[in-house]
């Protein structure tokens, strides 16, 4: 007879595991993915095939020369790195700052702390973010969309919704003239039609990502609804107090980074809280740091280092927030 | 809606495959080991020796103290010798081995199948014939029942729960003696309601056995003060205190017991075996066992004589698959694996479940990716990932803090790790060790 396994219960375990939640967020991530290539043409194409091979060499260099242990590419956590770093930068972002991003990514935000899930801060933002810094030109020169474009010599460059009312506010413009004499209407806003980051422009694209993974129970509906409250909420409130100088709820929502960051990068398992309550705390930090640095700070968008900023407060929110034992006894 | 436990819980497939199985009497061995501890509590001391003769249901180990418990041969045959022998535990442990001759019953045993509906009884007498009887909670904890029926001074109690939620899956004994045993169920919880002086009894099943709630239900409205209540399937359900907080919404405070919410849990074959005992003179010597598995020819539920081999019982239901991996005393949730299929079955024994080498490999381990799923899970509102890195660095005094002692090892923590981290494996190490440290502390 066969000698017998002897482990310890449960005998049995449901179905999921890493890779499934990894290539869970790697599908969702492929509807917003389309309409990059729809609008930025095979550029998009060429930036995110840069970003995941390099996160992918990165990952298997360090894990076998320096850290020395076992292959870790199948769990496909490089993948996701990569994809969402690629997400983050203009299609037009030349090769070689793309390297540098994901080295910094995959080197200093992931490997340095050992690995999956023992990075305190989101690995795509780390590297989004010093490459942000160290290249500010080359990372904020945005190709104008053209739909399916696939000859590259599209050249034409222009600005983000919101380093227009940035800069029209700076020079003492009304928030309804700037608002009239952008190119995008707020449709245009959730469908795609206006410039940034290859992967943030498209809301509807990022939403049906979302409802994916929340179907697949792969995020909780809690941090990405907390963000979007709270960006709206502090939003609203500003816009309510002077419509001239500040811009409205929807406007705050459907620029820049929210959606992306909300629904793809806040959600992250490993940097976010494990708490429902920690989550709220979490999202509305993140909203309402968002705002602070859109309106107040020196860049115009900030949902990036909002994130980074909570993704620190973790650890803290954590230790704070302690799930309520079944029949707690009141201390004496 | 309805009713379950409010916080974590998992759901696994359920996989009852005997359900439809009848039980069937499995033929008398030709010997039968009989464990002198199978119960919760000090080791039962043999009051027979070598070459001394008995009969089905003859006293042959007696209890030693009050939390133990009487062991009566489930056979009548000869005393072969008082060995160690391994039993499910993994351990060999003293048993009494008797080599069978047939099956003549004591003379007080009343065999006859026949209803019998007394209350007469006082409490006295039934905790005393349930005391003789051997009686032990049958769902697998097999703590003496006299005890648990025994309410201490200053305590009072107002509801007896009957747990027939079986919220193991694949186990069905639970499931098929509330079919074919539906008013002994009845009766015995009347006795035990009489016993314990209370007029208000509930016996709670999950969902998945819509024709068992319906049967109970019906009879029920025959017997005073039985209720049935149907509750949402949800593991683990069937652990007392999820029990109670699911049926009467009350919390057993951490550290407590169910005496200190006003109730006594018991299960619904302990039940039976309570009539059994105070109406017709029946210690315990058999029971219900459910042997399954996927790969199994023909899933079934057996009575079995306690001491019976499970390799018996095995081939009852087609034998030993070729390519079994794993043997489990129990259900796959929270069960014993064995290391050989010869041990005896004991009081305790539900189910045997076997599965193919496939089955039996566990899940290729990942860093844990703080999806807090195992905290989502846990219903006794612990944080199983922080006890197990507490308890991989051996911080014991943190976890004692940390309330490791309230884990009830049902499992849900590692069965729903998708990283999967055997995080059960590390609290369970952590909990033997500070439980050592508090009774060293208590001495």
């Amino acid at each position: 007879m066969n000698k017998l396994n002897v482990s310890l219960s449960p005998h049995v375990k449901d179905k999921d595991s890493v890779p499934k939640i990894m290539y869970g967020v790697i599908i969702a991530l492929i509807p917003a993915l389309l309409v990059s290539v729809y609008f930025f043409g095979l550029d998009a194409l060429r930036v995110q095939a840069i970003a995941i091979i390099s996160c992918i060499l990165f990952e298997w260099l360090i894990q076998k020369f320096l850290i020395k242990g076992q292959n870790t590419i199948p769990d496909g956590s490089a993948v996701l790195t990569g994809m969402l770093l690629a997400f983050n930068v203009p299609a037009n972002l030349p090769w070689w700052i793309m390297v540098i991003g994901a080295l910094v990514a995959i080197g200093v935000g992931k490997m340095s702390f050992g690995g999956l899930g023992k990075n305190p801060f989101n690995p795509a933002l780390v590297g989004r973010v010093f490459i942000l810094i160290s290249f500010p030109v080359q990372m904020t020169n945005w190709p104008k969309i053209s739909v399916l474009n696939f000859t590259g010599i599209d050249a034409e460059t222009g600005a983000t919704p919101l380093a227009i009312m940035k800069e029209g506010l700076a020079n003492g413009e009304k928030v309804s003239d700037i608002m009239s004499s952008m190119p995008t209407s707020l449709v245009d806003m959730m469908t795609g039609q206006m410039g940034g980051s290859l992967g943030e422009i498209s809301a509807i694209a990022l939403i049906v990502g979302g409802i994916y993974m929340l179907w697949k129970k792969i995020i909780p509906v809690h941090i990405p609804l907390s963000i979007f409250a709270s960006i709206a909420l502090f939003a609203g409130v500003m816009n309510l107090i002077d419509p001239t100088a500040y811009a409205g709820p929807a406007f705050h929502l459907l620029t820049g980074g929210v959606m992306l960051g909300a629904i793809f990068m806040a959600t992250d398992m490993v940097t976010s809280p494990m708490s429902k309550k920690g989550m709220w705390i979490y999202g509305v930090g993140i909203g309402v740091i968002t705002v602070l640095i859109r309106v107040w700070g020196a860049y115009p968008e900030g949902i990036s280092f909002a994130i980074l900023i909570m993704n620190g407060f973790v650890p803290l929110i954590n230790n704070s927030i302690k799930p309520k034992l079944f029949g707690k006894v009141k201390e004496k | 809606m309805l009713k379950t436990f409010p916080k974590g819980g998992v759901h696994p497939a359920e996989n009852k495959m005997a359900a439809t199985a009848e039980i069937q009497s499995l033929p008398l061995p030709k010997q039968v080991v009989i464990p002198l501890a199978q119960h919760i509590g000090a080791p039962a001391q043999a009051v027979v020796k070598r070459g001394d003769v008995v009969k089905t249901g003859t006293l042959i180990a007696k209890a030693s103290g009050f939390v133990s418990a009487n062991i009566h041969s489930s056979v009548s045959g000869k005393v072969k010798k008082i060995d160690n022998v391994l039993d499910s535990s993994g351990y060999k442990k003293p048993s009494i081995i008797i080599d069978v001759d047939g099956d003549e019953w004591e003379e007080n045993i009343d065999c006859d199948p026949a209803l019998i509906n007394d209350l007469s009884k006082t409490p006295e007498e039934i905790k005393q014939k349930i005391m003789e009887a051997g009686i032990v909670g049958l769902g697998g904890a097999t703590f003496p029942t006299h005890v648990k029926l025994s309410i201490p001074e200053g305590k009072s109690i107002d509801h007896i729960i009957i747990n027939a939620v079986e919220c193991e899956p694949y186990l069905t004994a639970d499931h098929r003696v509330m079919l074919e045993k539906a008013h002994e169920i009845m009766l015995g919880t009347s006795l035990i309601m009489k016993a314990t002086g209370v007029d208000k009894a509930i016996i709670g099943i999950e969902n998945n056995k819509p024709d068992a709630i319906e049967l109970l239900s019906k009879i029920a409205k025959e017997y005073k003060g039985i209720q049935i209540d149907t509750l949402k399937v949800q593991y683990p359900q069937g652990g007392e205190k999820q029990l109670i907080k699911a049926v009467l919404d009350r919390e057993v405070p951490s550290g407590g017991l169910p005496l200190d919410v006003g109730c006594v849990v018991q299960n619904v074959g302990t039940a039976i075996a309570v009539y059994e005992a105070v109406q017709k003179n029946k210690p315990l010597i058999e029971r219900v066992v459910t042997v399954t598995g996927k790969s199994v020819n023909k899933p079934i539920n057996l009575m079995v004589r306690i001491g019976t081999s499970a390799n018996e019982l095995i081939e009852a239901a087609g034998g030993l698959p070729d390519d079994t991996g794993k043997v489990v005393n129990g259900g796959p949730m929270m069960g014993k694996a064995i290391s050989d299929t010869n041990v005896p079955v004991t009081k305790g024994t539900s189910g045997i479940l076997i599965f193919n080498t496939q089955e039996s490999k566990r899940a290729k381990i990942y860093n844990c990716i703080r999806c807090a799923r195992c905290t989502f899970v846990c219903s006794q509102g612990l944080e199983p990932f922080n006890l197990k890195n507490i308890a991989e660095i051996n911080d014991w005094e943190k976890l004692e803090k940390e309330h490791v002692m309230d884990c009830i090892e049902c499992g849900s923590c590692s069965y729903t790790c998708p990283a999967g981290v055997p995080i059960l494996d590390y609290i369970r190490l952590g909990k033997s060790t500070v439980s050592q440290i508090i009774r060293s502390r208590k001495k």
